[in-house]
């Protein structure tokens, strides 16, 4: 009984109880602040609710920590604190635009004194350029050497491997799961992913794309006449830009704006026509797709007849040094 | 209480008087001086999400296969990067909402970051005695596009995988030594071998930060030891600031905007989807998504290598210069090159070599107004040239006749919106002079009525 009399006089002094501050003599340097009692309600309000959205938190996390709840209820609790502390800096907290100089733009005397200490250790040193010169020699040797494990990072001077690819002359196209193809899978205005039987998938010289067209329409030009079997086409599937797979071919769906099929690149549109080896019709792409040879074998399967037409992925200095091997 | 902590600061690093200025410091009152706070607030919600994040993320690319609750992904080969990522987005308590914050933060940092810039260009407050710590700043914007470019590429999700493929492609389009520096970086062929993803890691959670976080202290530093620069209002002048002292007037509305920052970022990140790499799938050589979109401070390097017309320049067999290096090398170049030298470029025009405390009024430099907005909108026309793809998709609008159109309006809108606004510029300081002439002419006439 008394203790609950105790407990509530005690939260009455929280709630209601303000501080009556008596007169001071030392001189004010923050001006006194006229008292807003309806902002500071408001901004121990706005604390409340960032308690209560915080506990929210803690509540939702523990109930299964659906995302939408937790960011909610995070997100209202500091957006409450802000709203207490805006509340604060604009209601409770005394305006005050000072002015003070601002510093010096330089010390001249300062200046001098430095460059003075600087030179005067110096001074017993009798060959100052050959110093100079031997110092700038040594910082320079041993920045070097110190750069030179740098190298074990990778192969630096190293590039053939770009151009290598893991197709061979009898070499089987096969799909994702590394079944063979076979050519009459392969329909008109669809395209197909192919890789090299037995090859890592991954290796920028695997993936194909294939298409088939019908052979009427085929303009490939003279040294990459046969390279088709029967109408269908196979190209690298990387494009010669940057690198990224091609993944889209327009055909039939852009027939009235664009009347030829054509392999697009979808990350900067490099456009080419598959019925011409791979030439581009339009983007940012410098080379065409490199083509592949292919065949249909004796089961109807599909088997390249060689290596590519030309270097696999984005240009580099040495990309047209590659040379075609049977 | 305060006296006891205060003498016991003191007593040990003599620190008191210091302290006492810190309170009294000056901050000049303009909402644009808040945008570089917004950035720094972002940053410290970045690393504090990014630490909860290393201790869930696996940096490596050796294969497994996904057996978690995400039914559309069991049963894929996938990288262990890749599959810790999904696992934070899916199985790990609260992941989920720290991992879009984390990249809402990166988001809303760097675009902090270019308005602070854009604040700061437009008003010339680089000027002497401030051109250092401008080339700091411009330094850690640099090095932010970079960390923000690693942390999103570390997901190894199939969209990230596109940019790395295409960022390696770049690379290895820089002429002469391109294809070995890459060959350095990756430890061999692209798609690299597993120690590329140590090394991203490494960069991202320590390298990077580090750097922009000792940027940050000695950008501070300096903005504190030469005090903010101000607009001419009343009382301003060179010699002397007027502003609001940290405390009591300042810091409550730095800390309410600091806990503003963090509020939003955290409400992005629970209610506003963000990089849902569960649906693009793990990065494979031969798979690309269709309407592939980077984070928005990549779009103007899509949109330079969208637009560049596809040509490598070749001298007898040898690839001087291939095609991505316009694009995605020499035009970020020459954009953050004129960013990094224009004070100096400005100085060599004006003849002014003089300590600027009070900053300009766009209006106040037409010069500088006019090819401020001439770069900008060039940038920003490359920028809007990157997504022509979607419009294509939502408006219908053929991508062909898109990408001439930007090309062409690449060369031309600079130099007239340039104009323009330099124009624009003389009009509004005319337009003050004649109400200025007008106002004192009104009060000649009316002293002279009444006499």
């Amino acid at each position: 009984m008394r203790r609950g009399r105790d407990l509530a006089v005690a939260l009455l002094t929280l709630l209601l109880g303000r501080i009556v501050r008596p007169r001071e003599s030392r001189g004010r340097i923050v001006p006194d602040a006229p008292g807003n009692t309806s902002a500071e309600l408001v901004a121990l309000a706005f604390l409340a609710l960032a308690s209560f959205a915080a506990v929210g938190f803690i509540v939702a996390y523990a109930v299964g920590g659906n995302t939408q709840y937790l960011g909610l209820s995070l997100g209202l609790s500091l957006v409450f604190v802000a709203a207490a502390l805006i509340v604060t800096a604009r209601k409770l907290v005394v305006a005050e635009e000072l002015e003070e100089d601002y510093p010096p733009e330089e010390h001249v005397v300062e200046q001098e004194r430095v460059e003075q200490i600087v030179e005067e250790a110096g001074d017993g040193l009798t060959r100052r350029r050959l110093f100079k010169l031997g110092l700038l020699g040594t910082g320079g040797a041993l920045g070097l050497a110190l750069l030179t494990p740098v190298l074990s990072l990778g192969p630096f001077f190293t590039t053939k491997y770009y151009l290598g690819t893991p197709w061979r002359r009898g070499r089987r196209l096969v799909d994702e799961n590394g079944k063979p193809w076979h050519a009459d899978a392969i329909e008109r205005d669809d395209f197909y992913t192919a890789f090299p039987e037995g090859a890592n998938p991954e290796e920028l010289g695997s993936p194909l794309v294939l298409v088939r067209l019908p052979p009427g329409d085929l303009r490939l030009p003279a040294q990459l006449r046969g390279y088709d079997a029967g109408g269908i086409v196979a190209y690298s599937k990387i494009c010669t830009h940057a690198g990224c797979a091609i993944s889209m071919y327009r055909a039939p769906l852009f027939q009235p704006a664009e009347p030829r099929p054509a392999l697009v690149c979808p990350c900067h549109y490099s456009t080419f026509d598959p019925a011409t080896g791979g030439t581009v019709i339009f983007g940012p792409a410098g080379r065409p797709l490199p083509m592949l040879p292919i065949e249909v074998d004796a089961r109807g399967f599909l088997r390249a007849k060689g290596n590519f037409d030309g270097p696999v992925g984005p240009s580099w200095w040495g990309v047209r040094m590659w040379r075609p091997n049977p | 209480m305060i006296r006891k902590v205060v003498r016991y600061l003191d007593q040990r690093s003599s620190t008191a008087p210091f302290i006492r200025k810190s309170l009294r410091y000056l901050f000049p009152d303009h909402w644009s001086f808040l945008l570089g706070e917004v950035a720094l607030y972002a940053f410290i919600v970045l690393v504090a999400t990014g630490v909860y994040l290393t201790l869930f993320f696996v940096d490596s690319t050796a294969p497994t296969v996904y057996h978690g609750p995400y039914v559309p992904l069991q049963g894929q080969h996938m990288s262990e990067a890749y599959a810790s990522v999904v696992r934070i987005s899916t199985t790990v308590k609260a992941g989920l909402l720290i991992r879009q914050t984390h990249h809402w933060a990166a988001n809303v940092f760097v675009a902090a970051i270019v308005l602070h810039l854009l604040r700061v260009f437009f008003t010339g407050a680089y000027r002497k005695p401030r051109d250092l710590t401008y080339l700091i700043g411009v330094t850690m914007l640099l090095a932010t596009l970079l960390e923000a470019y690693l942390g999103y590429s570390l997901a190894d999700d199939l969209l990230s995988g596109m940019g790395l493929a295409i960022g390696w492609s770049v690379g290895m389009s820089i002429p002469f030594v391109g294809a070995n520096l890459m060959s350095l970086l990756f430890h061999g062929p692209f798609p690299g071998q597993s120690s590329l993803w140590p090394r991203m890691y490494l960069a991202h959670v320590f390298l990077l930060p580090v750097l922009i976080g000792s940027l940050l202290v000695a950008h501070l530093t300096l903005v504190v030891l030469r005090h903010h620069t101000q607009f001419k209002r009343k009382r301003e002048t060179e010699r002397r600031i007027v502003g609001i002292p940290t405390w009591p007037g300042q810091a409550p509305r730095s800390l309410g905007l600091a806990f503003a920052t963090a509020g939003v970022l955290f409400l992005l990140g629970g209610l506003v989807q963000i990089n849902p790499i569960w649906l693009w799938g793990p990065y494979h050589t031969y798979l690309a998504t269709n309407g592939a979109q980077p984070d928005w401070y990549l779009g103007w390097l899509i949109g330079g290598l969208r637009l560049v017309p596809g040509f490598d320049v070749v001298i007898d067999g040898y690839t001087l210069v291939p095609g991505p290096f316009w694009g995605g090398v020499a035009f970020p170049t020459v954009v953050l090159g004129f960013v990094y030298t224009w004070p100096w470029i400005e100085r060599r025009l004006t003849g002014d070599r003089e300590y600027h405390n009070i900053v300009d009024r766009p209006r106040d430099a037409p010069l500088r107004t006019a090819i401020g907005v001439g770069v900008l909108s060039w940038v920003f026309i490359v920028f809007v040239a990157g997504s022509s793809d979607r419009a294509d998709v939502v408006f219908g609008l053929s991508y062909t006749a898109q990408i001439w159109f930007y090309r062409m309006a690449a060369l031309v809108l600079p130099i007239v919106f340039g104009a323009i606004a330099y124009r624009v510029c003389h009009e509004l300081v005319a337009s003050e002079r004649i109400a200025a002439d007008r106002k004192r002419a009104e009060a000649e006439a009316k002293a002279r009525l009444a006499s």
